[in-house]
């Protein structure tokens, strides 16, 4: 009789308590972290723009300025205007884009699009690669060996290029785009779930649950998963960086966002035959695509030092 | 050895009839009528009928599969639509041009890329570490064609009278004819005689330049490669430079690099003949790895620089939703990826025992 309790104490995850510490330690070690705190700046900064886009815009960002009062001169194209620059006409702080938009407005609510982009196709891909890998690596056998020949075959393409083809077929349009980066981006998640599926699925406590009769499903999603997911939160946060500059070369391709929808890659596309001319049109949306990255880049790093066992707790 | 080759080459077989399989499932989720989508305006009923005759979609699925499986052995990839020609002479006449720039960005990355990884691995928490990891980190955040753009605006239009300016588009400069080596070497003496294979080794610019000993065709090739070799091996170069520092950094403190310092050896031999040469293992995977990279790198800087290699052949393939003609770039592409894939497992075999014998 005296067994009965053990198995029962066994039974209860560690889960909880060890997440919650290791929660607190992951954010401790976050802080102490340069690049994670430069890189929670950046995402900061980015995500207050892109909620408060209206408020920190000056313009409306498909609004043409062509017979705005106080514009003057020849607009489509025309140069960043600031008095510190010695300009006194109407203040377009990145000057104005083919179609006399203002350029600043449209950065600033390019934020919400590629954030959303990014974020958006990546959840995607962590949910269904989380469910392929919890499915892949608990069952194990020919469902294991076949989900993940399957997987290989995706990873056999450079991404990009599977993610145009796709997007090619099914017809250009954000939707299609993100769908095509979230397909191309599921192996990565799933692999790294089933990985740690693996090496759960065998620890004691995972035992205990069982044989007190919990079922599979049970033992899946409330007892595995939770051990699980750390890496995909490393993987997930650079993952978000990757999307966005996929996202933007689909757009660059045509194949993304479709004008007038301001976004970076699409604005870029717009603007790369006025290189010579216009060269500010190409600068400024360049720039904001690097920085997102960078931002999620350098949160990315930081996470896995600071989840890296070897690096804090050893 | 033979034996670990053997065996790599038939665990490729699957993934090979894998990467077949996407690429048949994607051209049957072509939207409406697949006769009209990939002919476009000159699809009338007799030439829809003969098309569906040819590529048998009118047979049960498994078998159209086992008819695309046996055309593309036989390097039938369709025609395309946007060129009026096959697609697999179409990519036999570009396929040099990105070959050429990929491998010019790949030399760039390696060559500039693994010294830097040492270097800062070996000046840990220097100033040079700080900086080639900030690089390394900026480098692998920027979209490659803005890159390209950013070059191409600073080397042809801020430098243009200084020794610095570049050319911001094409191969060679426009107005100069060289001589292909075919015709040097009385080979051939027009593109009409010569052989494809000559005509596919000539369109190597650099190639072309050596075997005819001809300076200035050099020259130009070189001074034409810089920028969007730059845009294309930046992100690689970023890649590499940040493995190599932490394999190195993590040789560094081993047993036997103290044991050859406490030989008495050079601090250069310790480094480079000890250190460094373990702590590539790694950085040639990811070498092999960069390769899709480089790919879609080209891809989107060809258009850029006005470079007529796959990639602005697929640009003007998307454009013109010209179906086989993209579905081909990808099959061919992701067939190349598998290939220097195992290229780099043998490598990564030859250079680690270990490796071959488990």
């Amino acid at each position: 009789m005296s067994a009965a309790p053990d198995v029962l104490q066994l039974a209860r995850p560690p889960a909880k308590t060890a997440s919650q510490n290791l929660l607190l330690e992951t954010f401790k070690n976050l802080l102490r972290n340069r690049s994670a705190i430069a890189g929670l700046i950046i995402i900061g900064f980015l995500v207050f723009i892109a909620v408060f886009a209206p408020q920190v815009a000056t313009h409306n960002p498909i609004q043409s300025m062509i017979g705005q009062p106080g514009e003057v001169g020849k607009l489509p194209g025309k140069a960043p205007c600031l008095i510190a620059l010695g300009c006194f006409e109407a203040q377009h702080i990145m000057g104005l884009d083919l179609n006399a938009r203002d350029l600043f407005t449209r950065v600033i609510y390019g934020t919400r699009t590629s954030l959303s982009v990014g974020l958006a196709s990546i959840s995607i891909a962590i949910f269904f690669g989380t469910l392929l890998g919890l499915v892949s690596g608990y069952a194990g056998g020919w469902v294991d060996n076949l989900l993940m020949r399957l997987l290989d075959v995706v990873l056999a393409f450079p991404s990009l290029l599977l993610a145009i083809t796709i997007v090619t077929i099914r017809g250009p349009g954000l939707e299609n785009a993100l769908a095509a980066i979230a397909i191309v981006s599921i192996p990565v998640y799933a692999r790294l779930i089933r990985a740690s599926v693996l090496s759960v699925k065998e620890m004691e406590y995972v035992l205990a649950v069982r044989s007190v009769g919990a079922g599979t499903l049970r033992i899946l999603f409330i007892h595995i998963f939770p051990n699980t997911w750390t890496p995909i939160i490393v993987q997930g946060t650079l993952g978000i960086g990757t999307a966005v500059l996929d996202a933007a070369a689909l757009s660059f391709l045509g194949l993304g966002a479709q004008p007038p929808t301001p976004e970076w890659g699409q604005m870029l596309s717009e603007a790369r035959n006025y290189l010579f001319t216009s060269p500010h049109l190409v600068l400024f949306p360049g720039i904001a695509i690097m920085i997102t990255v960078l931002g999620f880049n350098l949160l990315g790093d930081g996470l896995r030092d600071a989840l890296d066992p070897r690096l804090h707790r050893s | 050895m033979l034996n670990f080759i053997l065996r790599r080459l038939i665990a490729s077989l699957p993934v090979l009839i894998g990467i077949l399989a996407v690429t048949f499932a994607l051209g049957h989720l072509i939207p409406g009528d697949p006769c009209r989508a990939l002919l476009g305006e000159k699809a009338t009923d007799a030439t829809c009928n003969a098309f569906i005759e040819r590529y048998g979609l009118n047979k049960p699925l498994p078998q159209q599969f086992v008819t695309y499986m046996g055309n593309f052995v036989q390097g039938d990839l369709g025609n395309s639509i946007r060129f009026g020609r096959p697609v697999l002479t179409l990519l036999v006449e570009r396929l040099p041009v990105t070959i050429e720039l990929a491998i010019c960005a790949l030399i760039f990355a390696v060559l500039v890329g693994i010294p830097l990884g040492i270097l800062s691995a070996y000046r840990h928490n220097s100033a040079i570490d700080v900086g080639t990891m900030v690089i390394a980190n900026v480098g692998v955040s920027m979209p490659v064609f803005w890159l390209g753009l950013m070059l191409a605006f600073l080397f042809s239009v801020l430098l243009k009278d200084t020794i610095f300016v570049l050319p911001p588009s094409g191969r060679l400069s426009p107005g100069v004819d060289y001589p292909a080596f075919y015709q040097v070497w009385h080979l051939a003496t027009d593109e009409q005689s010569a052989s494809g294979l000559l005509i596919f080794l000539s369109r190597f610019n650099f190639l072309n330049s050596l075997l005819t000993a001809n300076g200035a065709q050099f020259v130009d090739t070189v001074r034409h490669m810089i920028l969007p070799a730059l845009a294309v091996g930046t992100i690689p170069l970023s890649i590499i430079a940040r493995i190599t520092r932490s394999s190195v950094l993590e040789v560094l403190g081993q047993d036997y690099v103290r044991t050859a310092r406490a030989k008495g050896l050079r601090e250069l031999t310790v480094v480079l003949s000890h250190a460094v040469r373990n702590a590539l293992l790694p950085v040639v995977t990811i070498i092999g790895l960069n390769f899709g990279g480089l790919i879609s790198g080209a891809v989107l800087t060809e258009t850029i620089f006005g470079l007529s290699g796959i990639g602005k052949m697929l640009f003007d393939g998307i454009t013109a939703r010209d179906y086989s003609l993209v579905q081909g770039v990808t099959l061919v592409t992701a067939v190349a990826f598998l290939v220097i894939n195992l290229g780099v497992d043998l490598i990564y075999g030859f250079l680690d025992p270990r490796i071959r014998v488990s």
